[in-house]
């Protein structure tokens, strides 16, 4: 287990200096240059050459793009991300101001529809091909086929015309005020967990029928157990390590719905920012939020790998 | 870390001495997954709408009317007009074609790639299987839509760029699910048997390994097909896939579109009932056909 353990850690340092790598070299073949967006707008000829070049001097964009490399992969080391380009703070700091309302909202989406899915799961495979098993099949293939804005969109629909409701000018934590809080996330969370719940409620239910042609619950059945008894305590627990890899898998397309879902209700969280740092090339934003993504990513995927070798043995002797 | 598509390599599983028809192994599809079928028919429809969208479609899509703004779905506009006085009906049949388009040659693209990779990968093994390796954890540690998101606006928008936004995400996820059967596959004694009847690495790959990843080939490539449109939409939604004046469903949901929730709901309504639509199509079919690929799923 140890040497399994060493050897996963040792690869996750390529892959994290890949994507360093990756994400620093597409910020800069990006076109558009960030000095002339800050000073406003890009006609050519029209801004002296000297005030384009103090600029980029004062942004330390001037340097070679080898020494911005090493610059910027020093930082990481020591947990320092740079500052922003457009406002001049700490990318940490600006990251802190936004991230407890995208850490609420993806850890109640992926509660929330782990509490349904699960359940819902089983029991579409204990009913294969009845009704019941259509019902969720067809609910939970809806959440993987409704795009996530379009979710949003149609509560803010709802929301609009029945409430008169408009989007909330700024985040309410839940322990200043939990019944304001609750408000404005409800529906964006509704957004997010409905295509969580799909897919989580598919894998489910595609483990537990597999786990139920085995032969041991079949010696279950033999010993005359109840069925709740065979489906809970036999099969259940052994379906559920794919499910746990979900959420290694999941964590991508998680990024993603927040992406869109806080664009769409106007949320002032992580995804919005990281998709205005885009659009406004402030390099050292993109760079930090995208390897403190692909870590959290990595980091996910580490623990549910090691949960698995813990579980199976066989793994770790590969 | 596993894949989360079943791997299976299905080729033995028809029953000995009893080939069937193609006409007999749909009518069987349709009999035994009645789900499936109806998201083919989904697809059917979609495809038939894209392909004579200049028949069917009762306007121009890019006319406007300033006159008709903001119509009430009615009989001359049945999902009512836009704010330039578009007909949204004609707009969706229209978006039916960029959908397909880019769902279509994107997750070809993509899975195809990916799958070369994953058996390069699987077959090599060594140094070639490690560098591959680490390249598609990095890919796959790059959070999908911001890759989608950082490529297109590199390439600016346009379809075409869509297209490679789109794509590259999924080379990874192709190739994983590949390598993982190539592997199980190059174990079988059959492969050893031609090795060492002297056949070339060539051969081995091409008329002994690739034959028996299509199973897990074909599934994702259908799983992916979904995923594919809803990345477009999603890009084009952001502002950074198609532009103005494309009529892409994701395009017609942006912007504007909930701005005028109270005022013309339709405008919203209808091109997010089509994307839907077309990726529920998608998947039921995906979905149906992996339960039917793959013995293990199979009711007993």
């Amino acid at each position: 287990m140890r040497t399994y353990v060493a050897k996963r850690l040792l690869l996750i340092v390529p892959t994290l200096l890949g994507v360093a790598s990756l994400v620093f070299v597409i910020m800069r073949v990006i076109p558009g240059d960030v000095t002339l967006l800050i000073l406003g707008g890009d006609q050519a000829g029209r801004i002296d050459p000297a005030q384009i070049a103090a600029m980029k001097r004062r942004l330390g964009i001037d340097q070679p793009l080898l020494v911005q490399f090493g610059t910027w992969l020093w930082g990481v080391l020591r947990f320092d991300f740079g500052t922003s380009l457009w406002s001049g703070r700490p990318v940490v700091e600006e990251l802190l101001i936004r991230l407890p309302l995208s850490l609420e909202l993806a850890f109640a989406a992926t509660l929330v529809s782990v509490l349904i899915a699960i359940p819902c799961g089983m029991l579409s495979a204990v009913r294969q091909d009845t009704w019941v098993d259509y019902v969720i099949r067809v609910i939970s293939i809806g959440g993987l086929a409704i795009p996530s804005f379009w979710v949003g969109i149609l509560c803010i629909l709802f929301l609009v015309i029945y409430f008169g409701w408009g989007p909330p000018l700024e985040y309410t934590p839940p322990w200043v005020d939990p019944w304001a809080n609750f408000q404005q996330m409800v529906w964006p969370v509704v957004t997010v967990g409905y295509r969580y719940a799909a897919v989580t409620t598919r894998m489910t239910r595609s483990t537990v029928l597999e786990v139920l042609r085995e032969d041991y619950i079949r010696t279950a059945w033999a010993k005359g157990l109840r069925e709740r008894a065979i489906v809970v305590r036999h099969a259940l627990k052994n379906a559920m390590l794919p499910v746990i890899t979900l959420i290694g898998t999941e964590f991508a397309f998680l990024i993603g719905g927040l992406v869109v879902t806080e664009t769409v209700f106007t949320l002032n969280g992580v995804g919005r920012f990281v998709v205005d740092a885009v659009a406004r090339r402030d390099y050292p934003v993109v760079q930090a939020l995208v390897f403190l993504i692909a870590f959290g990513f990595v980091i996910v995927n580490l623990l549910v790998d090691l949960t698995y070798a813990w579980f199976d043995p066989r793994i770790r002797y590969r | 870390m596993s894949a989360p598509y079943p791997l299976v390599h299905a080729t033995a599983s028809a029953p000995l001495g009893q080939r069937l028809t193609v006409a007999e192994e749909v009518l069987k599809f349709v009999r035994t997954k009645p789900l499936g079928a109806g998201g083919a028919l989904i697809i059917l429809g979609m495809m038939l709408v894209a392909l004579f969208a200049e028949v069917l479609a009762p306007y121009d899509p890019y006319r406007g009317d300033y006159g008709l703004q903001f119509a009430r779905p009615s009989v001359d506009h049945w999902f009512g007009t836009d704010e330039f006085g578009r007909d949204v009906l004609s707009r969706v049949m229209y978006g039916a074609r960029i959908a397909l388009f880019v769902g279509f040659v994107a997750s070809f693209a993509g899975c195809t790639l990916g799958g070369l990779l994953g058996v390069v990968s699987a077959y090599w093994g060594g140094k070639v299987d490690l560098i591959l390796e680490r390249l598609m954890d990095v890919l796959l540690a790059f959070p999908q839509l911001i890759l989608a998101l950082a490529i297109a606006s590199i390439l600016g928008p346009a379809v075409q760029n869509v297209v490679v936004a789109v794509a590259i995400p999924i080379i990874p996820r192709a190739a994983r699910v590949v390598r993982a059967t190539a592997l199980s596959v190059k174990e079988n004694p059959y492969v050893e048997a031609v090795q060492a009847l002297g056949a070339l690495r060539r051969r081995v790959v091409l008329r002994h390994i690739v034959p028996n990843v299509m199973a897990p080939y074909i599934i994702i490539l259908t799983a992916q097909l979904g995923g594919a449109i809803l990345t477009e939409a999603a890009l084009s939604y952001l502002g950074l896939g198609t532009a103005e004046p494309t009529p892409s469903w994701g395009l017609m949901l942006s912007g504007s579109a909930p701005s005028y929730a109270e005022k013309a709901p339709w405008i919203a309504l209808f091109p997010g009932i089509a994307i839907s639509l077309g990726v529920f199509g998608f998947n039921l079919f995906g979905d149906s056909l992996r339960d039917a690929l793959d013995p293990k799923l199979r009711k007993v």
